[in-house]
């Protein structure tokens, strides 16, 4: 689904990462993890468009989209969801949705249908349909901005920490459904978390960074199996 | 009693205008987090550009339609050259920056279009209408202006309100990266937005010309009546911007007729500061804590 | 440890000893090749001289606020004109207060106002801090034309500047061999004045308020952890930069004998923010620089325009237009000024060559390479490229 090949990224005078690539296989999620400044925020950054890369490949499917603007990324099947900070407070939690939906590759109006989808999977988010998106807890946001990054009905989802803050039950309860849209949609998720081991029991793959380089690349299993590289890289 | 409700009515009027410059700061504030204080200078020109179609012998209404397309074109053509670049930079610079295009607009009007008083044309009367047997201060234009500003204002609440692209405007003022994420061209919402306020301006500012002398400094002051009001109403709605002007007309009308018009610009500052001081997300806010 | 931060706190000592005697030389020397300037230039100069001499006070004063302490202010032509018309008040005749007490006086009472309007402006930022200073330019000449019997309305008030003392007098005849001038009197004194405040200037922004001013413009939130009182901080720059603006006004009022609302539209305020920007933001230099180009600039460019072909009208319209789109390009280009910008070019260079020279020695050397001459335009806020003022990325 997704291939990244020989990326390299810098800010400023500062390389971010070095050469990375992985590949994060269609009907499949795949997690990538590492401590805080390993480079999982500039990879998510640099995939969704937000930042130029030096070098190296990003390839979507079929099509390369490493000089593609982040605008441009729903329309080809990619939805990025920020952390849950990324609501748009102002808006209310429809008109949230609504914006996701603008974004699908064949446009067109958002019905109230297509609304009616995100509130089956999210109820609590038919309950606060006309409430400020600002209003809503830890757990409503990431809700919502999944729920969101849904109305475009992507192909691959990024998802950016979606356990930052969030109580042990809501993060298990979002991960099951994760499961679920991979099982049910075919939907291909990238999981960037720092919260190796919850990504780890729920990823088919993982890819471990650590200061900007791939240091480790296997089944999920596998890797949550490893006490060696669990100690070093993961903390758990 | 009578002059009760002359200044009432001369201060509607008059709040109506504040209102519709009210109403393209709040625009340009809601799509780029700036104010533009350039606004007056930029809507001075447009309708230079009015006077000059009048002149040359063509209709108000044409010369009404060129300055309307004129701001247009004007303010989307500063967010793209000019205040496209201060994006991102501390906001102190934006600010600068408006104030450094009012320096340039202003003297550029005055190389172009001359430096005096030149009188400009009203479509409708401006002789107050007769109740009876007596004069009130409310004119054929000033209904005009009332009318012009309330229906701009359910333009705006209906674009940002009910349709996707006002959305897609909202979106991207509030956060611009998320915005982007969802496959929204911010940058083209922000140019809009810069385009629209100024159309709002150059209306306002014919408003304000109409059966009067226009100079090429007559929108300075009305640059601090139009912030008032906007922050009155809470900088960040077009609603909220025509009830701010219209209060704040209201009020200079009575401190210029009961105190002295030479006060009135100072009557707005302490406003101003009342407002910011006592309730800085605007009159209509509910709650107080707001960074202003 | 002990020793070690008694010997830090000698070396701070020492260092701003130093820093004195410094501004106390740059002072010294100013004084005298003002002097030197003064009696070497005709009467017509003079008049222009003590303009620049009162746009560069002020600007001073206000680049203080904007560039040091982070705080915008369109109102500072108003705060001016608190300056001018106290001195109008106490310069009715000829054997008015003296210069001095008059002086003192206009900074006394725009200091008062610069408090009022500091202690409101201190909890404004960005834009509403510029729209309410702004209001405060619109308003002020307002209050002049209502108290018409006591501030002379439109007309304004009229001033009988003092003699020159007979030891200026002497003075000049002994150094220059001339008659002291009434204009060059007066020039004489905006000048002194110039080199006072900029001297009281320069010596608070190197002084622990300096700093504090800086921290508070730099962030906020560490400012106020490391104990420093924001609002506190802010009025008082505040009120030392209206200090300023009351000298500038007091002074304009002197040189142009007449306190009238004219003087103090809009236009002055914008003059001098466009002066603290070309020259560059927190400069005292710069703002000196600026000033001297919005004074001389102007008839420059208006006998360009007339040789152009312009009318008389349109020609005085050009300068205002260069200066503005200067300002623009200023900071879409260049935001540390030009004289920012020149400097820190020489600053760099010389810091690169310094680097290389000690790489070449290969000594390591402790501590990273300082200049002293790198003045406050190092850190000026328009440079920094602080992507968090917007209310965007501030989220609950």
């Amino acid at each position: 689904m997704l291939t990244v090949d020989r990326l390299t990224v810098s800010y400023g005078p500062i390389t971010a990462l070095h050469g990375v690539s992985f590949t994060a296989a269609r009907g499949e999620i795949t997690a990538v993890l590492g401590a805080n400044g390993a480079g999982k925020t500039t990879l998510l950054r640099t995939l969704s468009g937000l930042h130029r890369a030096d070098s190296g490949t990003i390839t979507l499917g079929d099509e390369p989209i490493g000089s593609v603007a982040a605008e441009r990324m729903p329309a080809l099947g990619m939805a990025h969801v920020p952390e849950g900070r990324g609501v748009i407070t102002e808006l209310s939690v429809e008109e949230n949705l609504r914006l996701g939906g603008l974004g699908r590759p064949q446009g067109g109006k958002v019905t109230d249908a297509d609304l009616q989808v995100a509130y089956d999977l999210f109820p609590v988010l038919a309950d606060r349909r006309a409430q400020q998106a600002g209003t809503l807890s830890g757990g409503e946001r990431q809700m919502l901005v999944i729920g969101r990054a849904l109305m475009a009905r992507p192909q691959l989802l990024l998802l950016d920490e979606p356990s930052l803050g969030l109580a042990p039950r809501i993060v298990a309860q979002i991960f099951a459904l994760l499961r679920d849209l991979v099982a049910d949609r075919g939907l291909s998720v990238l999981l960037v978390e720092q919260n190796a081991r919850s990504a780890l029991s729920v990823a088919d793959h993982g890819v471990v960074l650590d200061l900007g380089r791939v240091v480790a690349d296997s089944d999920a299993s596998a890797l949550a199996a490893d006490d060696q590289l669990r100690h070093a890289y993961l903390g758990f | 009693m009578q002059q009760l409700l002359n200044t009432a009515l001369g201060g509607l009027t008059l709040g109506a205008v504040y209102a519709a410059f009210a109403l393209a700061l709040v625009l340009i504030w809601r799509s780029t987090r700036v104010v533009n204080f350039a606004q007056a200078p930029m809507a001075m020109v447009t309708t230079f550009i009015a006077l000059v179609v009048i002149d040359a012998g063509y209709s108000y209404w044409l010369g009404f339609a060129a300055a309307l397309v004129s701001g247009l074109l004007l303010g989307a053509l500063l967010e793209r050259l000019v205040v496209r670049h201060v994006d991102g930079k501390a906001e102190i610079n934006a600010v600068i920056l408006t104030l450094g295009l009012f320096i340039v607009l202003h003297s550029l009007a005055a190389v172009v279009f001359g430096n005096e008083y030149r009188s400009f044309p009203a479509p409708f009367g401006i002789r107050g209408f007769e109740v009876g047997d007596r004069t009130i201060a409310l004119t054929g234009f000033g209904v005009f202006t009332l009318v012009a500003v309330l229906v701009v204002m359910g333009l705006l609440v209906l674009l940002f309100r009910f349709t996707d692209l006002g959305l897609k405007m909202r979106a991207s003022a509030f956060n611009a990266e998320v915005a982007r994420l969802l496959g929204v061209q911010v940058g083209r919402m922000k140019t809009l937005g810069w385009a629209l306020a100024s159309l709002v301006g150059s209306l306002a500012g014919l408003l304000i010309a109409g059966g009067s002398l226009v100079h090429p400094g007559y929108m300075d002051s009305i640059v601090v009546y139009g912030f008032v009001a906007a922050v009155l109403g809470g900088l960040d709605s077009p609603a909220g911007a025509v009830v701010g002007g219209l209060v704040l007309g209201l009020s200079l009308s009575f401190v210029s007729g009961y105190v002295g018009s030479q006060l009135v610009a100072l009557a707005a500052l302490l406003i101003l500061m009342l407002v910011l001081m006592l309730k800085p997300g605007g009159l209509f806010s509910s709650t107080t804590a707001r960074r202003v | 440890m002990a020793a070690a931060a008694a010997r830090t706190a000698r070396l701070r000592t020492a260092l701003s000893e130093v820093t004195l005697l410094r501004h106390l030389v740059g002072a010294a020397l100013g004084l005298l090749l003002v002097v030197l300037v003064l009696s070497a230039v005709d009467d017509f100069r003079r008049v222009q001289l003590a303009e620049m001499a009162y746009l560069g006070i002020a600007a001073g004063g206000l680049t203080v606020l904007t560039g040091l302490n982070g705080q915008l202010s369109l109102g500072h032509g108003a705060l001016m004109a608190f300056g001018a018309y106290t001195t109008a008040l106490l310069l009715p005749d000829r054997d008015g207060v003296p210069l001095v007490v008059v002086l003192l006086a206009a900074v006394a009472v725009t200091v008062v106002v610069g408090a009022l309007v500091g202690v409101a402006a201190a909890r404004l930022h960005g834009p509403y801090l510029a729209g309410a200073t702004l209001a405060l330019a619109v308003a002020v000449p307002g209050i002049a034309l209502y108290f018409k019997e006591t501030l002379g309305g439109e007309q304004g008030l009229r001033i009988i500047v003092p003699e020159a003392p007979t030891w200026a007098d002497d003075a000049t005849f002994f150094v220059t061999g001339q008659d002291l001038t009434p204009r060059g009197w007066i020039a004489f004194v905006a000048w002194l004045t110039l080199v006072v405040t900029y001297f009281l200037l320069a010596n608070l922004s190197r002084s622990r308020v300096g700093r504090r001013w800086r921290a508070v413009r730099d962030d906020e939130v560490a400012a106020q952890l490391a104990g420093i009182d924001l609002a506190r901080s802010r009025v008082s720059a505040f009120m030392v930069s209206a200090a300023a603006a009351g000298a500038a006004g007091a002074v304009l009022a002197i040189a142009v004998r007449l306190a009238a609302p004219s003087s103090f539209t809009l236009n002055l305020s914008l003059t001098l923010l466009a002066a603290v920007v070309l020259g560059g933001l927190g400069s005292l230099t710069g703002a000196l620089t600026g000033a001297a180009l919005l004074t001389f600039l102007p008839q420059v460019v208006t006998d360009l325009g007339r040789e152009a072909g312009l009318d008389d009208i349109a020609a005085a319209e050009l300068a205002p237009l260069v200066y503005g789109v200067v300002m623009v390009l200023v900071i879409l280009l260049a935001p540390a000024g030009l004289f920012g910008t020149a400097h820190r070019a020489v600053v760099t260079r010389r810091t690169r060559r310094a680097l290389a020279a000690r790489a070449a020695d290969g000594r390591a050397s402790t501590g990273a390479p300082t200049d002293g001459s790198a003045g406050p335009t190092d850190s000026d806020p328009a440079t920094r490229d602080s992507t968090t003022t917007t209310r965007e990325g501030a989220q609950p």
